[in-house]
């Protein structure tokens, strides 16, 4: 009875969440739902990946209305996987936000902060469900309108602008989505995801639907921060409470990502958009951009929240260049990076948060010798970090070795040098860190402070190991991202 | 091509301009998030006029009446003129809260005001 009804539960559960957590209006009361809603949501993932798996796809009618004239929510290996991924975070920071949250968030305000953050969760696990177009509309702006509220929280009031600018961004990139969607509507009379792959080959040739391709390449590119359009990124990061810098780091790009995916792998599924309408160029060109650009800033920056913002805008050159290889293996490598790099960005930002949490600073100047001060925080930190490089043993390792692997494959050996080019960048600015907290003494007359509360320190190391266990035994999630190519690819794996 | 006959989405395509143009080229948050709108409601228009058939009439069902307009798209709209409202009143909030913060509401002003350390 429940099993069959999941797909709903796993939108309704932390959508019911949100305003009870207004209702309670107390901070712990609010915690403790949200703490419900989140470890259930991750049970109902997880039960879903295991259903997929078993059953092959799902397709959950919403209200019995039959699709295409209802909303479809549609379960496949790809969105159970993303699901997983949303889910794992969410259960992951929610433990963690109880202490973080006490400190940056004032009093008064930190049950509208729970309430948020349970609206956000349900926004973008909607987003990874969803088989409707116009559905997943209205999903990123729920996520969206809940996640500018979120970095708005941030205590330095250069938080506001930064939400401020992540709004007028946002709201032009969801825009430019429906724009897209009204376009393929207007040739297609369908907003059912399946439904339009069947019918747009019989258009593909039309000038409004390369319009429409392009708006929604602009729409989605904005909220997944994709280089020349991350410019709301690195201040949104830099300024929101460090909670919400690690589950938005680790998930709302992510589920952009996705949202991308299934833009040229499922709607326009039934056309090849790489070689036709030049998507490849254009993608992979911003991509290797990203990677150098994103990279080469983040080697300059002081402050190690903006640092680790740039880093993302690089790894988001990662995924989009799995995208745009657009092979089983690319598209696989592309995938796989979404779960790596939400395990390895999570446990950098959660250890930074620590650091805050007892610093109040996240500032590389004050960073000397808290290798030594706190020693549980600044390992987990440098894991992250070697993840992020991509040593051998780590999850980085597993992305770059299939993203390379699938530059090779088609025989393209300069993409391969670029990969490992930027990943020598990666290295320069994790090691500053690295010398910063392990080589240099720790001033003298600082106070002494004590490491973080285990509250804190379980999560991040739940994330932390998941970067070593999932870097030595990758089978698991390579098989699951393979199987998922295939399937947009319409191949066997 | 009949460039008057496709009158309404020249409005759309003006409108659509018009705010985007205020979205950027303006200093005063209040004024950019009115050019947000603008730019969200062209998109509704758009929506609207595209549903209309020739000869159609309002979709209530009738015997004698042969020809209806396209209700969905009117049906997404209302979902999306809520969505609007929402952005348009947590832009709003945000624009009294950096008031507050920065004593100003000219993006120069604030920048600034940032630089000075």
């Amino acid at each position: 009875m429940i099993a069959e009804h999941l797909p709903a539960l796993q939108v309704v559960i932390p959508l019911m969440a949100a305003p009870l957590c207004i209702l309670l209006h107390r901070a712990s009361g609010a915690w403790f739902v949200s703490l419900v809603a989140s470890w259930c949501s991750f049970a109902v993932a997880v039960a879903l990946l295991g259903q997929v798996q078993a059953g092959g796809p799902i397709s959950y009618p919403l209200g019995d209305w039959a699709p295409p004239w209802g909303i479809e929510y549609r379960v496949d290996m790809v969105s159970a996987f993303v699901l997983v991924i949303v889910s794992t975070i969410g259960a992951v920071v929610i433990p963690y936000a109880r202490a973080s949250v006490e400190r940056e968030v004032p009093s008064d305000r930190a049950y509208l902060f729970y309430c948020m953050y349970c609206l956000c969760l349900t926004g973008m696990l909607g987003i990874a469900i969803t088989g409707d177009a116009f559905n997943l509309f209205v999903f990123l702006e729920i996520a969206s309108l809940s996640s500018y509220v979120l970095v708005s929280m941030g205590a330095d009031r250069r938080a506001l602008m930064a939400a401020y600018r992540y709004l007028i961004m946002g709201t032009i990139g969801a825009t430019f989505y429906i724009i897209g969607v009204g376009l393929l509507y207007m040739m297609t009379g369908t907003l059912n995801m399946a439904d339009l792959a069947e019918r747009l080959p019989a258009v593909a040739e039309t000038r409004t639907i390369l319009t429409a391709l392009a708006f929604l390449t602009v729409g989605i590119s904005l909220k997944l921060a994709l280089f020349p359009l991350h410019l709301w990124l690195p201040n949104a990061y830099a300024f929101a409470p460090s909670v919400v810098t690690a589950f938005l780091a680790a998930t709302a790009t992510k589920v952009a990502v996705y949202a991308l995916i299934r833009i040229y792998f499922t709607i326009f599924g039934g056309i090849d958009v790489f070689e036709t309408m030049a998507v490849r160029e254009v993608l992979m060109g911003l991509a290797i951009v990203a990677m150098f650009a994103g990279s080469l800033v983040a080697v300059y920056q002081n402050n190690v929240k903006r640092m680790l913002a740039y880093s993302s805008i690089a790894q988001i050159g990662y995924m989009v260049l799995g995208i745009s290889i657009a092979s089983v293996t690319g598209l696989s490598g592309g995938i796989i990076h979404l779960f790596n790099h939400a395990l390895m960005k999570g446990a950098l930002f959660l250890a930074l948060g620590c650091v805050v949490l007892r610093l109040g600073s996240a500032h590389v100047r004050d960073l000397d010798g808290i290798g030594r001060r706190m020693p549980l925080t600044m390992a987990a930190f440098v894991l992250g970090g070697l993840s992020l490089i991509g040593v051998p043993l780590t999850v980085g390792f597993v992305s770059k070795w299939t993203l390379i692997q699938a530059a090779l494959e088609r025989g393209w050996w300069p993409l391969a040098v670029i990969i490992l080019l930027t990943s020598l960048l990666a290295v320069i600015y994790v090691w500053r860190i690295v010398e910063v907290s392990y080589f240099r003494p720790v001033p003298e007359g600082a106070a002494d402070i004590a490491e973080a509360p285990a509250s804190m320190l379980v999560p991040l190391w739940v994330l932390a190991g998941a970067c070593v266990y999932f870097g030595a035994r990758a089978e698991q999630t390579v098989t699951i991202a393979r199987a998922a190519a295939a399937t947009l690819l319409g191949v066997s794996p | 091509m009949n460039v008057l006959g496709l009158y309404n989405y020249w409005i759309v395509v003006v409108l659509m301009m018009t705010g985007f143009y205020v979205v950027i080229a303006q200093n005063n948050l209040i004024k950019k998030v009115v050019g947000l709108n603008i730019f969200q409601v062209s998109v509704f228009v758009f929506y609207i006029s595209m549903s209309k058939v020739k000869g159609g009439t309002a979709p209530i069902l009738d015997p004698g009446i042969q020809v209806y307009g396209n209700p969905l798209p009117h049906v997404l709209i209302l979902t999306a003129i809520v969505v609007g409202v929402a952005t348009m009143a947590l832009a709003l909030a945000l624009v009294v809260r950096i008031r507050h913060a920065y004593g100003t509401i000219e993006e120069d002003d604030i920048d600034a005001q940032e630089e000075e350390p």
